[in-house]
């Protein structure tokens, strides 16, 4: 088990060091943001004085050892845009995707699944049906469209919620959070509800599938004829067994709630990571950009490491594997 | 003769076996009315897509061929050329109708290949991971996790910025973003599978490594497959549409659906509800006959199902 | 005391003409949705629209501009010039947030800070530059000296906002987030900032312009056009700037709204890469490459300018929010030549193209940016069409502008579709940058993409930019203009037009500088 967890804190850090190392490059291949940030200024001298300030002149493997040297050291030097240290620009947008992802990947398993595992129990129930062919509806609706419905219906025609932007906040542990009140509760239901439409749907597609395959596996028939009650083998033999590929899938998708809020926040104006990556690429603010991989890269190593402990906690085969080798 | 006679023989066999197999595909995929709604609807959205430019009266990326002056009319309305635009005109003056037909071709070519590429690759990685383990699943995986790191929209943004805006670029960045998930994916399938005991019967009867991987844990691991890429197929179309309302994704002026639907975006809240609304429904519908028919395919491939085509 | 009051008033009746409006007497509560949200508190920091917009809330500029772009007293309640490089500044009794009085000292402290700031990539050094030395005659007199005549000196001070010395010397931007070091003798003061989210502000009842309109002011930044639109509309929001074209229509006929625009400062106009002996983007019709680079024939730049049917963009595309144009310059602004009106003429377009040598057209790659002007997407979509219709087969590559000028700096460039802002409200400012001939020593000609370069014209320029009696300097700004229309080194297609909508019963003061604050809505009881 030790030389286990050894081995993935030696993995993790190598993937995220070559990562970072990857998007210090990769970052060369956007614009100068000199040029994108200063395109109202006419003076060449300003132009050259702004790219030596910012140490753009240097060669490139410098500027790497110099940022290597400050990363190190936990600075991963100031935003262009922001005039502010890049950490800190994420750190400000950080609590606001958490938000909106919790809430997402909370509405998809309450809501996906129970649903999903009372359709795989029962396939081939009315109920069940309705559930499977309203999970395909879910998926076939793109982001943006659901969100724009949203906003047509409950903002501008029923006026119930506000149609964009991120409720008022309260400072918590140095970050600012709009969960606290009702009011920023507001303003999160309809990107969470836009978000999550998809987890959902997907969340009772893997449960119901998960369901189904293990309701047929010997060893719950072998439950049945034993007479053990029904309850009881749905939530002992199958729920425990089939909730392990959904655990996989939450997993990954809890990694990839910042990549996909992308669309859902641009719709909702909603300040969250997704657009600060789409504004610092399009801006070419380099070190929001290399801090900000290097942070997806830390959570999605995190995320793997513990979808794995928790396999090897459910699943005492997978455990024997890992603490076999 | 004998020889040549039994050859031809254990071919027809075999080829009527086949033929056999697949009519029972077609018998068990019929016996549910959703699937044959979806795979008529899904078939005729093909129809439409591979005829688009026999089929449409105007040819939308012909710049030419539309007048500024022709635009946002209604639906039904007469253009300058004298044809008549079922479905009305978007605000360049493109026939909608022309425009989502062609649009439907890009959507389906960028859905289909994009996720055929993924799951090739994902799923060669992935069963190749569970099956070897050691060090050389330690990589991949390690592979695999930088890859879900790596933001799509940075891909696709530096694709753009190096190649310029294209299908294939909007192609490759689907995949190089979504390979990876069906590679962990596939791994953890076929992980469970590998535990499972008519793996160690095939081993403990001298079966080779070729035969296991690909008659026992491919078979065994595909309805996973299928059910995973039939959800990415309308994710792999989302993201297109994604990337291309936010100014990376295909050519703005050979516009797919979901660039169709962001053209038409702003026109929802005043009115002209035409330019977003039909490439809106082409889409959801084109999405939901994939994932009816995809839905049924799993079902029936099931090697637990009895539908088996054995 | 009656003198105070006295002079209040006048504060107070200057303030209202400022607005345009009558002196309103209810005050109350004012939610603003804004489209591009301020980086920083730091008024210093960068040279955008959107900070200049947020730091107006808090602090004052030495000069600003009323709705037209003309140069009025801010905090200098006169100047005059006492000779060609000296300018004395007499500054308004006004004091800051905290109490303490504004002083010469501020406001020179203030002018040279700009330099002071390392980590900016688009310095407001730009607009002090000009400046050589300050000299404080009295507490309330700031002697200014230019390097040389420079007849700009006002448009670049309106952009430097004052603060108090004492409350922010030795502040470097990001001790700002806090909100510390906001504090100024503008009508509002800082009550909390939340960055890319909002701005909350309550008035300063000892401004010197007088109480402001409102009693507290929350800014929202709502870049995506539908949820701010929708968050007018659900009342989420009291006012709203750039109401998308596609809603304005509806918004119009909606008396629960009122709409309010303005001819803006920032044309839309085509690059056209003239300067080079071939340009990579003109091919012939198969494709091959042609000898010469046809946009450097001033005859093929005429027939785009006549190809483009102007009005068509303005109402099918922009809903009206165009004021087509081949001037550089409004038609109240320095510069302007009556007589370049715009004409759309697609058989004139195709004989010129003819006469060049071109009777077949040719194929040429347009860059557009998708991201950065009004429908700058459907713009050149329809500009691609119209060139394509006189047989310039274009192929339009419509891109995030860091896209463009990563192409740019590759020489990939042979056509493009640009903005540019004219805030000094004269025709040297978009000719110096987008036209001379690119000089580093002279800081012209910086962005230049066309590469075109004329000395002549650029001698003109230089000419006008030495007069400093006004209508002598009108007088030459046109002759250069002129050369320009027949030339057309840039095709200019139009003005912006600048938009804002309220809730019914709030007066909005259009403005022509695209900045939006608190100080342009007022209530109309």
């Amino acid at each position: 088990m030790l030389s286990f967890l050894v081995r993935r804190l030696f993995g993790g850090s190598l993937v995220i060091f070559v990562t970072v190392t990857l998007v210090f490059f990769s970052v060369f291949v956007l614009a100068n943001p000199v040029d994108v940030l200063m395109s109202n200024t006419t003076d060449p001298a300003e132009r050259e004085a702004a790219i030596a300030r910012l140490g753009l002149d240097r060669p490139v493997f410098e500027q790497y050892f110099h940022f290597l040297w400050n990363a190190a050291h936990g600075d991963f030097g100031n935003s262009f845009v922001y005039g502010k240290p890049a950490v800190e620009v994420i750190a400000e947008r950080l609590p606001a995707t958490l938000e909106l992802g919790l809430l997402a990947i909370a509405a998809s398993v309450i809501i996906g699944v129970p649903l999903g595992f009372v359709a795989g129990m029962k396939p081939q129930s009315p109920f069940s049906k309705a559930i499977m062919t309203g999970s395909i509806f879910g998926f076939s609706v793109p982001y943006f469209w659901a969100g724009l419905m949203l906003i047509s219906v409950f903002a501008v025609q029923l006026n119930w919620l506000p149609s964009g932007g991120r409720g008022p906040t309260t400072s918590f542990v140095g970050l600012n959070w709009s969960l606290t009140s009702l009011e920023g509760l507001s303003y999160l239901v309809m990107p969470a509800l836009t978000l999550a439409l998809y987890k959902i749907s997907l969340i009772v597609r893997v449960t119901e599938t998960s369901a189904r395959t293990v309701n047929r596996q010997d060893y719950v028939r072998t439950a049945h004829a034993r007479g053990v009650p029904p309850a009881r083998v749905a939530v002992v033999h199958v729920f425990k067994n089939a909730i392990l590929p959904v655990i996989t899938v939450l997993g990954i998708e809890f990694g990839t709630i910042i990549a996909y809020s992308v669309s859902v926040e641009t719709v909702f104006s909603y300040p969250g990571m997704g657009k600060l990556l789409i504004d610092s690429v399009i801006n070419s603010d380099r070190p929001v950009i290399i801090a900000y991989v290097c942070m997806t890269s830390f959570i999605f190593v995190t995320a793997n490491f513990l979808v794995d402990l928790i396999y090897a906690v459910l699943d005492p085969r997978v455990r024997q594997s890992i603490s076999g080798t | 003769m004998s020889h040549d006679a039994q050859n031809a023989m254990s071919l027809q066999t075999a080829r009527s076996r086949r033929t056999q197999a697949a009519a029972k595909l077609v018998r068990a995929f019929v016996t549910s009315p959703a699937a044959v709604f979806g795979g008529v609807l899904l078939l005729g959205f093909l129809v439409l897509a591979a005829l688009a430019p026999q089929l449409s009266p105007q040819n939308p990326y012909d710049l030419e061929a539309l007048d500024l002056m022709d635009n946002m009319l209604p639906p039904g309305s007469e253009l300058g050329t004298g044809v008549t635009a079922l479905l009305g005109t978007d605000d360049q003056g493109r026939d909608l109708l022309s425009a989502i037909l062609h649009g439907l071709r890009i959507s389906i070519v960028v859905g289909v290949i994009s996720v055929l590429i993924s799951c090739i690759i994902g799923a060669t990685v992935g069963i190749g991971c569970a099956y070897l383990g050691g060090w050389a699943d330690t990589i991949a995986m390690r592979i695999v996790d930088l890859q879900l790191a790596f933001p799509t929209i940075l891909i696709a943004l530096m694709l753009l910025s190096v190649f310029g805006r294209g299908v294939d670029n909007v192609i490759i960045a689907l995949v190089t973003v979504q390979w990876a998930y069906y590679a962990r994916m596939m791994r953890g399938v076929a992980l469970v599978e590998l535990q499972k005991e008519y793996v160690d019967a095939a081993i403990a009867f001298g079966a080779s490594r070729k035969r296991i991987v690909f008659r026992h844990l491919l078979p065994n691991c595909l309805p996973s497959l299928i059910v995973i890429a039939t959800i990415h197929i309308a994710n792999a179309i989302s993201l297109e549409a994604t990337m291309s309302f936010l100014g990376v994704g295909v050519p703005i002026t050979e516009p797919s659906l979901g660039l169709l639907i962001s053209n038409g975006f702003g026109y929802l809240l005043s009115g002209k509800y035409w330019i977003a609304m039909f490439p809106g429904i082409a889409l959801l519908l084109l999405v939901f006959s994939i994932n009816l028919v995809g839905d049924r395919l799993r079902d029936i491939t099931d090697p637990h199902s009895g539908f088996e085509g054995q | 005391m009656a003198k105070t009051t006295h002079r209040r008033l006048a504060a107070l009746a200057l303030s209202a003409t400022l607005a345009g409006l009558p002196v309103s007497g209810l005050a109350e509560d004012l939610k603003l949705g804004l489209m591009a949200p301020a980086t920083t508190l730091d008024p210093h920091f960068t040279n955008a629209g959107q900070n200049l917009a947020l730091s107006a809330h808090f602090f004052d500029t030495l000069v600003t501009t009323d709705a037209d772009g003309k140069f009025i007293p801010g905090l200098a309640e006169s100047w005059k010039i006492i000779d060609d490089t000296t300018w004395e500044f007499r500054l308004r009794e006004a004091q800051f947030s905290d109490g303490t009085p504004l002083t010469a000292e501020d406001v020179k402290w203030s002018i040279n800070r700009p330099a002071t700031i390392k980590s900016s990539t688009a310095s407001l050094t730009i607009y002090t530059k000009a400046i050589a030395k300050m000299e404080i005659v009295d507490d309330r007199t700031l002697r200014v000296i230019t390097e040389k005549p420079y007849p700009l000196l006002l448009p670049d001070l309106s952009n430097i906002a004052i603060l108090s010395k004492k409350a922010a010397d030795g502040l470097l931007t990001e001790d700002f987030r806090t909100g510390k070091g906001v504090v100024g003798t503008g009508p509002y003061e800082l009550v909390s900032y939340d960055p890319e989210n909002r701005v909350v502000m309550k008035a300063n009842d000892d401004f010197w312009g007088g109480k402001p309109d409102w009693d507290n002011v929350e800014l929202r930044f709502l870049p995506n056009d539908s949820a701010r639109l929708s968050a007018l509309l659900s009342g989420n929001v009291d006012a709203i700037e750039n109401v998308p074209s596609t809603a304005l229509a509806s918004l119009r006929s909606n008396a629960a709204f009122s709409v309010e625009e303005k001819t803006s400062y920032r044309f839309v106009f085509l690059f056209l890469d003239s300067g080079r002996e071939t340009t990579p983007g003109a091919m012939a019709n198969d494709g091959s490459a042609l000898d010469s680079n046809p946009l450097a024939d001033v005859r093929v730049r005429q027939a785009i300018n006549l190809a483009i049917n102007r009005d068509a963009i303005a109402a099918r595309l922009m809903e009206g929010l165009a004021h087509p144009t081949t001037n550089i310059v409004l038609k109240s602004m320095d510069g302007y030549v009556d007589a370049l009106q715009p004409t759309y003429d697609p058989e004139r377009a195709k004989e010129l193209l003819a006469e060049a040598g071109y009777p077949e057209g040719f194929r040429l790659n347009f860059h557009a940016t998708n991201n950065r002007l009004m429908n700058d997407a459907k713009v050149s979509q329809a500009v691609a069409q119209m060139l394509t219709r006189v047989g310039i087969r274009t192929t339009l590559d419509s891109v995030p502008f860091s896209v463009i000028t990563t192409r740019y700096s590759q020489g990939e460039i042979s056509s493009a579709m640009m903005s540019w802002p004219v805030p000094t409200s004269e025709a040297s400012f978009p000719f110096r940058a987008l036209i001379a001939c690119a000089d580093k020593e002279r800081g012209w000609g910086l962005v230049n993409w066309g590469h075109y370069c004329n000395p002549e014209l650029d001698a003109m320029m230089a000419e006008a930019l030495t007069v400093m009696e006004p209508a002598k300097r009108a007088d030459a700004l046109e002759a250069a203009v002129a050369v320009i229309g027949a030339e057309m080194p840039i095709v200019p297609l139009y003005f912006q037009v600048s938009t804002w909508a309220a809730r019914d019963g709030i007066n909005i003061a259009a403005r022509a500088d695209e900045r939006t604050s608190a100080r342009i809505f007022s209530t109309s009881e």
